[in-house]
This record gives C-alpha cells, structure tokens and sequence, in this order.
C-alpha cells in the first residue's frame, strides 16, 4: 500500500503532517515546473536556427516586434499545422515588406519557408500549413524595404510529431 | 479568390495543389527511407497586358505539410491575368491560370 493512503487512515496529528507534505511537494513540483517554462523561453536558440536567422538578416541586427505569429500553441496533429505571419507595414512603394521566412527549432532542416512580397501585395500577411516534428519554438522573420529585420518567436508543445510515423 | 474585387481592395488569394511533399525523412513499410519528392517554388505573378509582375512568390521546404496551401494578397489595381507555377523535384512542373477583374 502507498504511504501516502495508510497514512491517510490514521487520526491526529499524523494526517495533519501527510497534507503539509503533500501540498510541499505540489509546491515543489510547480517551482520546479515554473523554473523549468523560464528557462525553456530564455534559452538561447540552437547554433544552427541562430544561423539561419542570421543568413536571413544579411548583416543588420533582427529586433523582435513588428511580426506576428499565428499558430496553435498546442498542436494535437504536428503533420498538418496552420501557420500565419502578418507584419504591421504600410505596404507602400517607400516602406513595404520584401520578404517574411519562417524557421524552426527542431524539425531535420531549420528552413520552413522563404516568402517573397513586394509593395503591390497591399496587406503583409502570409498563411500555409507546416510540418512539426516535436515540441519546439518556431521563428517568424520578416525584412523591410529599409533592409531591417524584425521577428517573433512562438512556442508550439506537439502531441502527435510529423516525420515519424511509417508509411500507412 | 474574389470574382470581382473593386479596384484598389486587397484581396486574398489562395493556392493548393495536390502533392505528397515527400520529405526524404521517412521511412516507408521496408524500413527503407522514402526518396524526398517535394514542391521546392511557387510563383503568382499578374500579367496585365504589358509583362508579368511579381506578386508572390515562395520557396518551400520538407517543413511545409504535404498539399501545400499558399495564402497572400493582392491590391486589385490592374485587370489581368494571374500566373501561378508549382516546381519541384523530377521535374514536376504545374501551371494554373486565374483571370483578375476589377470593377
């Protein structure tokens, strides 16, 4: 029997010392479960997705903002997942959107796709369907006119990974 | 996309094809690896009369799920025909036409 229910049986103080342990180790479990969500959002992203970004960028510093990235943040399917980017841009002829990529953490290939738009688009949004591997962060990039880039990066937790399964 | 946008409104055009998009990760009931086969660009330029226009254009990867679906817009400024080309590996190659009219 678990010791936690033959305590519960017991009268007194020893029920009152299985609840202080109980609810101590529900606190640790959710420090630990908290610190462990930080770290995974501060961590710095893999060599190879941080070069990818950087190809992308071409020499100018990738500021976050300005992008936005639509997807579910949790993925029951990760064969078919809809994506969407949008980048606030005038879309005039002086100050428009040249082109929106999309990465990702830990998919075989770091690229998703690479979106080439210009001023005659008259709205800075794209939509598609991508593949997930596994639990990772996906990254929206876009450059403008001026040559500056911006980004977003997004979460996604997969519960059904693409990639793996067999042929049917 | 719209039959018939009024001049200067943005519209969304939406593109599918039908296609596997093989990724060359998987392995199939041999326990072989399936040989990628995949969409790698997608074009949609606007032809109205005097040249084509870049409207849109896209390279994809073995990220992208298999059918690829492409939404983008378009300010509705000129009539004209829509290009749109699918290319990718073993030469696959498609080509669709869409009129664009405006009132």
């Amino acid at each position: 029997m678990l010791p936690f229910t033959a305590a519960a049986h017991n009268q007194g103080p020893g029920r009152t010392l299985v609840s202080l342990e109980r609810r101590h180790l529900v606190v640790v479990a959710m420090t630990g479960w908290l610190a462990c969500a930080r770290q995974v959002a501060a961590a710095p992203l893999p060599d190879d997705l941080a070069a990818a970004i950087a190809a992308f960028a071409d020499g100018m510093p990738v500021r976050e903002g300005r992008v936005s990235l639509d997807i579910a943040e949790l993925v029951d399917n990760g064969n078919t997942v809809p994506v969407s980017v949008a980048v606030d841009s005038p879309m005039t002829e002086a100050d428009h959107v040249t082109a929106i990529s999309l990465f990702n953490e830990r998919n075989p290939q770091r690229e998703v796709a690479h979106f080439v738009l210009g001023p005659s688009a008259g709205l800075a949004r794209v939509s598609t369907r991508m593949r997930l591997a596994t639990t990772q962060r996906v990254v929206a990039l876009a450059r403008m006119r001026d040559g500056s880039c911006w980004s977003r990066t997004v979460e996604v937790i997969v519960t059904l990974a693409a990639c793996v399964e067999s042929e049917l | 996309m719209p039959a018939q946008p009024r001049r200067g409104d943005v519209i969304e055009i939406r593109a599918m094809i039908a296609h596997p998009m093989e990724t060359g990760y998987r392995a199939g009931s041999d326990g072989q690896l399936l040989a990628h086969d995949l969409i790698r660009w997608f074009n949609c330029s606007l032809d109205s009369g005097n040249g084509k226009e870049l409207v849109f254009s896209a390279q994809l990867f073995p990220a992208i799920a298999a059918n690829p679906y492409l939404a983008f817009h378009l300010r509705a400024n000129k009539e004209g025909t829509l290009h749109f080309s699918w290319e990718g590996d073993h030469s696959f190659r498609h080509t669709e036409t869409a009129p664009l009219r405006v009132v």
